[in-house]
């Protein structure tokens, strides 16, 4: 027996939605904005390892989207990695690189090189000719000490002491420009960063809210989520509840509720034969 | 083909010197995005084997990524053949920015010092044609110094010589040229080696200042 239902593909792509998104932008149609995390990141080499540093506010637009969102990414036991940029594609592209580093290790079995994560990170950025908005600091600690790459949405890295990145970048550079120093130890390494980061959610519209820290070192790792807290809300002095009574009443009018009511009735219906008619 | 919004730029002074033993090649330290600069102590000569550099100008992306491709094709070639010449070198830059010519914005100077040629410098502008030069100057920063550059070359120049040709070229594009600055980065490479020279920002030569 032949089916009534349309015939359906066992396999293969189905471009119907991409016809007919071309067909709403021929129109007119709007394309939905991607969310970008106008940001601060920032990260730096010290006495005995690395810290990277981030703000927590993610933007649509003129939106505040997330007020406490994370912007430093794991990559693997060694190396985390700040994203700035597109929220989405830095997301995708750092889980992606921690896949295939994961991987790597497996294979490999030893411990990943920053370079390793370095390249792989380039090669694909390059390979999507900037289309792919991740802007990157790349940090970690591997055979050869600590290091600190900047990767570029097009593809071009940068290997420094001291990096910074996103919107806030400039006012977070001033302060590691006038204040960084080699060879600084813990304490004062986690200080600048932290004051680089709030250069940024003090003075750059697209930053805002706390500060994440990560310190890297040879043989640990501390997350330090939302380090400092800058923005915190104070309690209110006095209640801003309009009091009873605050708009005039003009005029009142009270209505009877219309009831309406619904019976049934039933109506016998005999299947006797009608014996006494006429 | 044009640079893309947000990318990364070389606005770049390089260049690269034939002398007696070798080449000696600089370039400034100035990378930017728009009016920022990214890197102030870029280092844009860069190794594709152990004495055979490339200067780069144009997109650092696309330099990069070319100067990495050539330099994983010589590590093997190397494993077969052993030690490659300059001029394989140049010939695989100038394939990859001839074939990707659309796509690319590279304009590279690849010097070296080998056994069939001794020193020797390479051209190769954005079009992806290549050049045997006795001195090859480049980027936005080399417009100013073109005439300098042909007044005070000299064949077969001392080592020392040539170190100031340098670096009195570079001070002087880098003075003119906004998109250049910062400090100047050379690299002596001889039959004995790579040597590399490190002129601060505020060690300079200065020039007619006004």
């Amino acid at each position: 027996m032949t089916s009534r239902l349309p015939s359906q593909a066992k396999g293969g792509f189905n471009f119907d939605n991409h016809v007919r998104n071309a067909a709403m932008e021929g129109k007119g149609a709007a394309l939905p904005k991607a969310t970008k995390t106008g940001t601060t990141i920032v990260g730096l080499i010290y006495k005995d390892g690395v810290v990277l540093g981030a703000d927590t506010r993610a933007t649509a637009g003129p939106i505040v989207a997330d007020k406490n969102c994370e912007k430093i990414h794991y990559l693997a036991p060694n190396m985390y990695c700040c994203g700035a940029g597109t929220a989405a594609d830095t997301e995708m592209t750092t889980s992606l690189i921690s896949s295939q580093l994961e991987l790597h290790r497996l294979a490999t079995g030893r411990q990943a090189r920053i370079v390793t994560a370095m390249t792989l990170l380039k090669q694909m950025l390059f390979k999507y000719q900037g289309h792919i908005g991740a802007a990157l600091i790349l940090g970690g600690v591997d055979i050869s000490g600590p290091q600190l790459y900047t990767i570029y949405p097009h593809g071009s890295t940068d290997k420094l002491p001291y990096v910074t990145m996103g919107s806030g970048s400039l006012n977070a550079m001033s302060v590691f420009e006038s204040r960084w120093t080699p060879n600084m130890d813990r304490e004062s390494a986690i200080e600048l960063v932290k004051d680089a980061i709030e250069a940024g959610i003090f003075n750059d519209l697209g930053s805002g809210s706390n500060v994440d820290v990560v310190v890297l070192t040879k043989d640990k790792v501390d997350v330090l989520r939302n380090y400092a807290r800058p923005n915190e809300r104070g309690v209110k002095e006095a209640s801003y509840v309009f009091r009873r009574g605050t708009t005039q009443v003009l005029k009142t009018s009270i209505r009877d509720m219309v009831d309406i009511k619904e019976t049934v009735e039933s109506i016998a219906t005999s299947t006797a034969m009608e014996v006494d008619a006429v | 083909m044009s640079l893309k919004p947000g990318e990364v730029n070389l606005g770049t002074s390089i260049m690269a010197v034939e002398f007696k033993g070798g080449v000696i090649i600089g370039a400034d330290s100035r990378t930017t995005t728009g009016s920022y600069i990214a890197n102030r102590v870029t280092d844009k000569l860069t190794e594709v084997h152990d004495t055979i550099y490339c200067c780069r100008s144009g997109s650092a992306a696309d330099t990069q990524a070319v100067a990495d491709i050539v330099h994983y094709y010589l590590q093997m070639y190397a494993v077969q053949n052993g030690a490659p010449t300059v001029p394989l070198a140049a010939s695989l830059f100038q394939e990859l920015c001839y074939q990707n010519k659309d796509n690319l914005m590279a304009g590279i100077i690849v010097a070296g010092w080998d056994k069939e040629l001794g020193g020797s410098v390479w051209n190769i502008p954005l079009g992806g044609s290549l050049h045997r030069q006795p001195f090859a100057i480049g980027g936005s920063g080399s417009t100013y110094i073109y005439g300098y550059c042909d007044a005070q070359f000299k064949d077969d120049m001392s080592r020392e010589e040539c170190i100031d040709f340098v670096k009195n070229s570079l001070a002087l594009a880098m003075a003119r040229d906004g998109s250049s600055g910062g400090v100047i980065r050379m690299a002596v490479i001889t039959e004995k080696g790579v040597e590399r020279i490190f002129i601060p920002g505020n060690e300079l030569p200065v020039h007619w200042e006004g």
